[in-house]
């Protein structure tokens, strides 16, 4: 009897229609899709995205080649040389940063005694040619020119919580 | 002499703007229109970059599967390897001389047109067993030997099905039997051949190899069944020839259950004029029904089809052509 009722049953396909019913929900309802290069999502001030160095306000170079960044990269990344400049500070003559070997963890940041190696949140870039992946001093104090207003922003709104 | 040749060009003029034209325009939107509804159903938007609202993403598709390369694998039967994709699509496109969408709007109405169409929609299948076959490869092969087995078992229950409509309508062209179904909404077929109605619609969706029934392509064991050396041109074929069977099962479908080019609405003034509109109306609703499965079920296990077909529908089938032929003699429905 049981066996009976259970097979008709199974012919009125209440199972499949409630699960119809579920997907035509979902098509009435608004979607998620963000149409990417118009909307973006909010990012974090911590974010960790391409490298830059800082300046200070004067235009003075802020890294002093410590190498604390070089030491805790764990990637191996950072290849730093440094020299004594004319006016007796301590400088680099080279910062080379291998964005393939680069894991984004963000230790050089923490690591830098100065806030001058620091990740600002832009990511969209690419590499078209071979090399192009080593970023060296000159690049990324330009990207550090260009990104300073937002670098600081972000850096101030973090500030609390250090 | 002349009056042949003029006669075979009208012909031509009307299979390429009455079905040829129309067909491949609708299997491309259809395909296009897959994407949006299963993307709305899935809480996204799909495609919408080419062109506005992406309505320009068909002609993009089909550009780039006609620039493609057409790769034959090197032990693969040549002759028979081009051939299958062909052997798919010409019974798809075939089987619509015979559909019409009006009293008039129609290429040719035979007495024979439903045993026409049954031949037809078979025929397709030798493509794809041809097509698996000729590639040479475990995967297409297997997906050629499922997908036969799954559309001769489906067949039977198709065929069944359609008996009861040719029971009471007491013919087999189909114009004819749109009109058996004249009057409203209830005295359409459906209604008297519920079950086989259903039975129709879900063999239709195994005998187009589509989703809950898609296990001769199979993504997640047999990578893409008996299509999966074809690429370019070949396979975009074998696309047209599924899209085109997906649309000629929904236009049967309004067309032997739900009354055609019939207005739903008898006895009330202006809607209910037969005409077209009600046939296209149907039919989209029905190809709609095919992109609401796929977006809803999970597919079958190959033992659950095989069961479902030949255990549940078959003797379901069998029993309703009684009734139906009960209806018939008692003069409830139809004669």
């Amino acid at each position: 009897m049981q066996a009976i009722r259970q097979y008709f049953h199974s012919l009125m396909l209440l199972e499949l229609f409630k699960g119809l019913n579920v997907t035509f929900r979902y098509f009435h309802q608004p979607k998620f899709t963000l149409s990417y290069p118009e909307e973006k999502t909010p990012k974090s001030p911590r974010y960790r995205g391409l490298h830059a160095l800082r300046r200070y306000p004067n235009g003075e170079e802020r890294c002093i080649a410590c190498k604390l960044c070089e030491a805790v990269c764990p990637a191996l990344a950072i290849t730093i040389d440094s020299t004594q400049r004319e006016d007796g500070t301590r400088r680099t003559t080279r910062y080379d940063i291998d964005m393939f070997k680069c894991i984004y963890c963000g230790f050089c940041e923490e690591s830098c005694p100065v806030d001058s190696i620091v990740e600002t949140s832009f990511t969209d870039y690419h590499f078209e040619e071979r090399g192009e992946h080593i970023v060296d001093k000159q690049q990324l104090l330009a990207l550090g020119d260009r990104f300073e207003e937002q670098i600081a922003a972000d850096r101030a709104k973090d500030a609390p919580y250090r | 002499m002349i009056e042949q040749l003029t006669v075979l060009a009208w012909t031509v003029t009307k299979i390429s703007f009455l079905i040829l034209i129309p067909l491949i325009l609708a299997v491309a939107y259809f395909t296009f229109a897959e994407r949006k509804v299963i993307g709305y159903m899935q809480s996204r938007v799909g495609p919408n970059r080419v062109g506005p609202w992406g309505l320009f993403q068909p002609f993009a598709d089909v550009f780039k599967l006609l620039f493609k390369e057409i790769i034959i694998p090197a032990q693969a039967n040549k002759v028979l390897f081009v051939l299958a994709p062909m052997m798919t699509l010409i019974p798809a496109f075939t089987a619509w001389a015979v559909i019409p969408a009006s009293d008039k709007l129609v290429l040719a109405d035979i007495d024979a047109g439903l045993l026409y169409i049954l031949a037809m929609t078979s025929m397709g299948v030798y493509g794809v067993i041809v097509g698996g076959w000729a590639s040479n490869s475990k995967y297409a092969f297997l997906g050629a030997l499922r997908s036969a087995a799954q559309i001769v078992s489906y067949e039977m229950a198709m065929g069944f099905a359609l008996v009861g409509v040719i029971i009471l309508s007491g013919s087999l062209n189909i114009s004819n039997i749109v009109e058996a179904q004249s009057g409203g909404l209830f005295s359409w077929f459906w209604l008297p051949l519920l079950p086989l109605f259903v039975i129709y619609f879900i063999s239709g969706v195994a005998e187009t190899n589509r989703a809950p029934f898609d296990v001769a392509e199979g993504e997640s064991e047999i990578v893409a069944g008996f299509h999966v050396d074809y690429s370019g041109a070949a396979f975009a074929l074998y696309f047209l020839a599924e899209y085109a069977n997906m649309i000629l099962i929904s236009a049967l479908a309004s067309l032997l259950f739900m009354g055609g080019w019939m207005s739903p609405f008898a006895g009330i003034p202006i809607i209910a004029e037969p005409g077209p509109h009600w046939f296209f109306i149907k039919m989209f609703s029905f190809m709609f029904l095919f992109l609401w499965f796929r977006a809803t079920f999970p597919r079958y296990r190959y033992d659950q089809i095989m069961r479902l077909g030949w255990k549940v529908f078959i003797p379901i089938t069998i029993v309703w052509i009684l009734v139906a032929g009960i209806f018939r003699v008692t003069g409830l429905y139809g004669g």
